[in-house]
């Protein structure tokens, strides 16, 4: 392989691992702060025990998350020199902001969680606030830098030299807002999907323990709550990404629909493997009509196929899965969180069918998968480019040749981390089981002491 | 050299030299949390764990902090640091990938808390070592051209000394640094065991950090001399921080102010060596200009964008405002309150 094929990897290696982690560490800030405001609102101390827990389980991520966005960070100019000598002199100012959204996040996370049982419960809740405005401020800031790529704006240049530099028209290039908002709610769904995996596994298991089981389906409502509204910003504001795309990276989304040939009344295609050879896709449902209307509005939209750019611009065509597979993902959830509203809260059902529940178990894996797929698609799907029409990936990459051996030794370190962080979870889990928190328990002396 | 690119490089400075305070601190305080792991009675590893704890997660913050002021204050230096440090940064980065994990984790399975803590006390002294080795590399001697392309030359890295002075500083100081702070924080906890403990270290670790300085400045001479000469120009800055370590070693001797018959003020001792260290880097910061990777790279030929700079100054300044509150509040819980220090479990 050669090392730019070889750097791709560990780089889309790496940020395939950090972003479980990541995505997480925004997601579960606000199922927390959640359940410190029920508790304040209803005094349940179930709702206090839920923020305790989760905090125990974020504290233990980050354990993951920083070390590996660190690991990110760096290799991004490590392995792509080029491309941040660019971002340096034009669009360093996510990256800078981003700084200060860290430190209110750690600064605020090491408070919440060390000090918890000193502080006020306004405090708490302040604490906590700030620690998902950081976290979130984060991912929206990096975020950024991923739409600078595909926007570029703020700068020219001339006979190979950086001029006209506007930082902040590059901070706020065409597809910011919607990017940030895209990643920002996706991983708030995620967040409170994965809570969703963990009660309905819970409550599968304990379905004779009725105050167990009680505990788990608060979490689990709380959770479709939350998800639900989260995981329909997500499909509409999806909708404006891809609108966005047709405005402005019209080959990524010809790609992503597998859409050869420009036209009006263009069909969407839902699934099926798209052909190179004969400019097809093969085994996939269509829907006449409907891309046309989802890219503008309009039937009468004219849609660019990928017949329209040289073939040395084609993202792989791969991507048409990786886009459907988020699509359907999205759906789904949205649907499986309101059908669960519905059951328990309008048909007043106390218990719910198995089938649901193994539903509600893989939704918060499946969301993970969502997001994988949505970064794939759109870090890949920007090939050959690293900033649109105007940067090429291979001329940006390292010239150092050593990047096989730091790619195996990169890649043994995300699965021991990944082990030792289930391993962690599990053991820490296993031994503080929530029958020994519910009703007092000790609940005053181990308020999230983490030491 | 322009005020502004002058003024980054300051900033640039100021973060290292707090990131290297307060990572000697945290990476020290792994190694004596490891190293007194078996000595139940004398709290020390509690009170280096109940330091740790809360503080490795913002330390970690600064180490980013440098590499995107780096990037985004000198792109031009990017180039050429990212490819020739590819192999040693990626080393540091796996390292401080399994010490913060493990770190994280072995606070929270007790029952496999004494290899975990291994593997973050081992860790946490070979990474100042790594990261120290930067210095030198911008120092140009260990740097070759091949096709174009700007390699480390591991040969010349390895056989020598100078490199291996650095290491050894970086070691030394780390130690040093780290159980001088934690005397004093068992000090002010009342922890007399392990203040006797980390005062002890302290006076050993010292003289060996001085050490290892003159080591450095006499391998200097032959492997950097332009460096070295550089840096006679500022010798009453090196001559000071020398008394300062003095100062810091007599403090420990004199007998307390306030508790009778305790040994050393060590809060003057933190404070004098932190002043200590300002001084040398310092020193050796302004020799090394205008060059930020000799002689390929200048302060000047690196610089950014100066309307980039602007708006990167502009941030910096809201930024601090907003910090500042949230880093004092931090300081009262963590350092101050008595609550905190003196609680029995950690
Ligand atoms: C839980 C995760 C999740 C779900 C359910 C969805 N997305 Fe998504 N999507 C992401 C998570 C995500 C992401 C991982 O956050 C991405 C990757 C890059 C980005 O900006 O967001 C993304 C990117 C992304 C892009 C590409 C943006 C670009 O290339 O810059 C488009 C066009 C869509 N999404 C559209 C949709 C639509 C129409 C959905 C309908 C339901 C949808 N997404 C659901
Ligand atoms: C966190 C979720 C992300 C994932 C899973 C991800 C995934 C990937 C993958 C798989 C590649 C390799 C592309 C290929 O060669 O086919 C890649 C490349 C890249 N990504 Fe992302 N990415 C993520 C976020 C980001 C963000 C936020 C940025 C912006 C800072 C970014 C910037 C880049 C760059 C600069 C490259 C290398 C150049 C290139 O191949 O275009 N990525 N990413
Ligand atoms: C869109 C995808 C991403 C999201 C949602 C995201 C989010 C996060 C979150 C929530 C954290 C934990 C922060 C903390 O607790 O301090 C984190 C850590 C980090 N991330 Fe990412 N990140 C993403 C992609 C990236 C990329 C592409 C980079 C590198 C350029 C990066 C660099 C970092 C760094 C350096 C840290 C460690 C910060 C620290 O030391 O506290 N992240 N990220």
């Amino acid at each position: 392989m050669d090392d730019l094929v070889l750097a791709r990897s560990l780089f889309g290696t790496t940020m395939g691992f950090h972003i479980i982690f990541a995505t997480l560490g925004v997601g579960l800030p606000l199922m927390i702060l959640c359940a410190e405001l029920l508790f304040q609102k209803t005094k349940d101390q179930d709702y206090a025990v839920m923020a305790k827990r989760w905090t125990k389980g974020q504290a233990v991520l980050l354990g993951v998350a920083i070390p590996t966005g660190t690991i990110a960070g760096v290799q991004l100019a490590l392995l792509w020199p080029g491309f941040m000598e660019v971002i340096g002199r034009v669009m360093s100012l996510p990256f800078q902001i981003e700084i200060y959204a860290f430190f209110i996040e750690a600064l605020f996370m090491s408070i919440y969680v060390y000090a918890a049982d000193r502080i006020s419960p306004k405090m708490r809740i302040f604490s906590v606030t700030l620690v998902l405005i950081g976290a979130s401020a984060s991912a929206v800031l990096i975020t950024n830098v991923h739409a600078f790529e595909g926007t570029p704006a703020g700068f020219q240049i001339e006979n190979g030299e950086i001029v006209d530099v506007d930082p902040w028209a590059a901070f706020f290039n065409p597809s910011f807002f919607i990017s940030a908002a895209h990643v920002a709610v996706s991983a708030y769904m995620t967040g409170a999907f994965m809570i969703s995996t963990i009660a309905a596994f819970k409550m599968l298991k304990n379905k004779r323990n009725e105050r167990v089981y009680l505990f788990h389906r608060k979490a689990l409502m709380l959770s479709l709550i939350v998800g639900g509204i989260f995981s329909l910003l997500t499909a509409l504001n999806g909708h404006e990404s891809a609108q966005m795309l047709h405005e402005y990276q019209p080959e990524k989304l010809a790609a992503a629909e597998g859409l050869f040939e420009t036209q009006d009344y263009a069909p969407l295609a839902i699934g099926g493997f798209t052909d190179r050879e004969t400019q097809e896709i093969k085994f996939a449902i269509e829907i006449p009509w409907a891309l046309s209307f989802l890219a503008g509005n309009s039937f009468e939209t004219v849609v660019i196929g990928l017949n329209d750019f040289p073939e040395e611009y084609w993202p792989p065509l791969f991507v048409h899965t990786l886009f459907n597979g988020m699509v359907l993902i999205g759906s789904f959830l949205i649907f499986l969180s309101i059908a669960g509203f519905i059951w328990h809260k309008f048909l007043k059902k106390q218990h719910f069918p198995k089938l649901f529940m193994y539903a509600f178990v893989i939704a918060g894996p499946l969301s993970l998968l969502s997001i994988e797929f949505g970064w794939i698609f759109a870090c890949t799907g920007r090939q050959p480019w690293v900033i649109y029409r105007i940067l090429a990936t291979e001329d940006v990459v390292t010239g150092s040749t050593q990047i096989g051996i730091l790619f195996l030794l990169f890649s043994l370190i995300y699965v021991i981390l990944a082990i030792a962080v289930l391993a962690v979870l599990k053991y820490y889990f296993k031994r503080h089981p929530v029958e020994h928190e519910l009703d007092g328990g000790s609940l005053q002396q181990n308020h999230v002491s983490i030491t | 050299m322009t005020a502004d690119s002058l003024l980054a490089i300051t900033v640039l400075w100021g973060f290292v030299f707090i990131y290297a305070v307060m990572a000697t601190m945290d990476f020290g305080a792994g190694f004596w949390s490891m190293i007194y792991f078996n000595k139940d009675k004398t709290n020390a590893t509690n009170i280096a764990n109940r330091y740790l704890s809360p503080t490795w997660e913002v330390t970690n913050v600064f180490i980013v902090a440098i590499v995107i002021a780096l990037v985004s204050f000198f792109p031009g230096a990017t180039f050429i640091l990212g490819t020739v440090l590819l192999i040693p940064g990626s080393f540091i980065l796996i390292l401080l990938a399994l010490r913060s994990g493990f770190l994280v984790f072995s606070h929270v399975a007790k029952d496999y808390e004494k290899g975990l803590t291994y593997v973050s006390g081992i860790s946490g002294f070979i990474i100042p070592a790594l990261l120290m080795l930067v210095l030198p590399i911008t120092h140009g001697g260990y740097i070759e051209q091949i096709n174009e392309v700007h390699q480390l030359n591991f040969a010349a890295l390895f056989t020598s000394p100078n490199i291996y002075a650095f290491m050894g500083f970086a070691i030394s100081s780390t130690l040093f640094l780290s159980s001088l702070l934690l005397a004093d924080y068992s000090n002010v906890a009342d922890e007399l065991e392990a203040y006797r403990v980390y005062r002890r270290d302290a006076l050993i670790l010292g003289p060996i950090s001085l050490l290892m300085a003159f080591l450095i400045m006499i391998t200097l001479r032959i492997e950097a001399n332009w460096l070295y000469t550089n840096m006679l120009d500022y010798l009453p800055f090196l001559i000071g921080s020398v008394l300062l370590f003095i100062l810091a070693g007599a403090a420990l001797f004199i007998p307390s102010g306030r508790h009778k018959g305790r040994i050393g003020r060590p809060r003057l001792a933190v404070i004098a060596v932190t002043i200590q260290y300002l001084l040398a880097s310092y020193a050796y910061g302004r020799a090394h200009l205008p060059y930020m990777i000799y002689p390929d790279v200048t302060i000047e030929s690196g610089f950014t964008h100066p309307n980039t700079f602007r708006a990167l100054f502009v941030t910096y300044i809201v930024g601090f405002l907003i910090l500042f509150p949230g880093f004092v509040y931090f300081w009262k819980l963590f350092m101050k309150d008595k609550r905190y220090l003196k609680q029995n479990e950690s």
